[in-house]
């Protein structure tokens, strides 16, 4: 920055002051935001959960239960849905995301994609992937009939045979500095497997009307949970994530204010004592 | 004293009630059944109708709009789309929903319209009656 003149560092100055005002308070809005979405989530996740330990508790206790929903096919095309924000701005949330599907997909040709958010639905559409069904402009207050809506779209595709698998990728909110992007499984449903299962104790449950039955309406119940939970889980790192992003931008912006400040002083200086000598030098000469 | 098991009810909203009850009486897609502790692990679909919780020799009414029941030994989970205690229900918009839902079987004639409005029609009565303390 040594090249500067004075009137440019003092330019540069008044142009990072005011970035630094924007991204200042757009860190102030998602703060908010974020309070607002980790509430709901909060809230959301006790039947997010209960649905999931009641469906895998059925389905280790049910392993002769021969149902189209459980016991899977060949798999020739997978579906994935995919949650991203509708902005930017937020880091590497989104980008994340979709990175996490894509080292899922082997074959573009096999795989198809429910897209959430505008960000998702840019990336896949740009490059040429197929697009089943988008969902614009709810990720950031996710209700529980976009999930229904989603879940159901995803279910007449399995039923119709067009696809095999329905994997679902979010980003799951860890902590406020904390979001990783995961991905679940869940069509064909799966056990999840875990450690020391092999001494279970046999215990009977009855299902009524018939296993079958239950299944049917359990398993969609399942799929829209696992996405509204997803939705929610989402939108809470979303604003987390930017957050995070506009938390450092405002740092760097201060940073770079102090180092302008400093060299503009310095440049300042510079002039002050240059003047002097000249002055000096110009009454040495006049003796 | 009767003996208690833990009851627990979850919507998407937000966890409905949670707390250690003497028996729950809920509609399932076969008819009303009882729970009382030591009931059979068992898990069955709910259809609309009333949930019944007693607990300390009173009884407590709550909405269920469809949903299933999971059954354990000394715990039950009700999961449904939606709960509501009397006081908590919106009159006007049930009769409101009622009525709109009764229109629509009148002039629709299509399968999945009829289906939707009788679903709708059953919520919206089932509300009504509720909040009337029936």
């Amino acid at each position: 920055m040594a090249g500067m003149g004075m009137r440019d560092i003092k330019r540069r100055i008044k142009s990072v002051n005011s970035t630094k005002q924007i991204t200042n308070a757009m860190k102030l809005v998602s703060t908010a935001k974020l309070k607002r979405t980790r509430d709901r989530f909060e809230r959301v996740k006790p039947y997010f959960e209960t649905v999931s330990e009641t469906i895998q508790g059925i389905l280790k206790s049910a392993d002769n239960i021969e149902h189209p929903y459980i016991s899977g096919r060949e798999i020739k095309k997978s579906l994935y849905i995919v949650i991203t924000a509708d902005r930017g701005l937020c880091g590497g949330y989104n980008i994340n995301a979709i990175k996490k599907a894509l080292a899922d997909v082997e074959d573009r040709e096999r795989s198809s994609f429910i897209v959430i958010g505008q960000k998702a639905k840019g990336y896949f559409s740009k490059r040429g992937y197929e697009i089943i069904g988008e969902y614009l402009h709810i990720s950031e207050k996710p209700e529980y009939r976009h999930a229904k809506d989603i879940g159901k779209l995803a279910l007449e595709l399995y039923k119709e045979g067009k696809i095999d698998e329905i994997k679902l990728i979010y980003t799951q909110f860890a902590s406020t500095i904390s979001h990783v992007p995961q991905m679940l499984k869940l069509l064909p449903a799966a056990k999840q497997e875990e450690e020391g299962t092999e001494e279970k104790e046999f215990k009977y449950i009855s299902y009524e009307p018939s296993p079958g039955a239950v299944l049917d309406y359990l398993i969609p119940k399942y799929v829209e949970s696992a996405v509204f939970g997803g939705l929610v889980e989402s939108a809470a790192s979303e604003q987390a994530a930017r957050r995070m992003a506009m938390e450092s931008a405002t740092d760097n912006a201060q940073e770079m204010i102090e180092k302008l400040t400093l060299s503009f002083n310095q440049a300042r200086q510079a002039a002050i004592t240059q003047e002097i000598s000249e002055i000096v030098g110009g009454a040495e000469a006049l003796k | 004293m009767a003996s208690t098991f833990h009851l627990e009810i979850v919507t998407p909203d937000r966890k409905f009630y949670e707390d250690e009850v003497n028996m729950a009486i809920v509609r399932t897609v076969e008819g009303d059944v009882g729970i009382l502790r030591d009931h059979v692990p068992s898990v069955v679909p709910l259809s609309i109708g009333v949930i019944k919780i007693k607990k300390d020799g009173k009884m407590i009414r709550a909405t269920c709009s469809g949903g299933f029941v999971s059954i354990d030994e000394d715990k039950a989970t009700i999961i449904t789309d939606a709960a509501e205690w009397p006081e908590e229900i919106d009159v006007e918009r049930a009769k409101f929903a009622m009525k709109r839902a009764e229109e629509r079987l009148k002039e629709s004639n299509k399968e999945v319209d009829v289906l939707r409005a009788q679903i709708a029609l059953s919520k919206a009565l089932n509300r009504l009656r509720v909040s009337k303390g029936e």
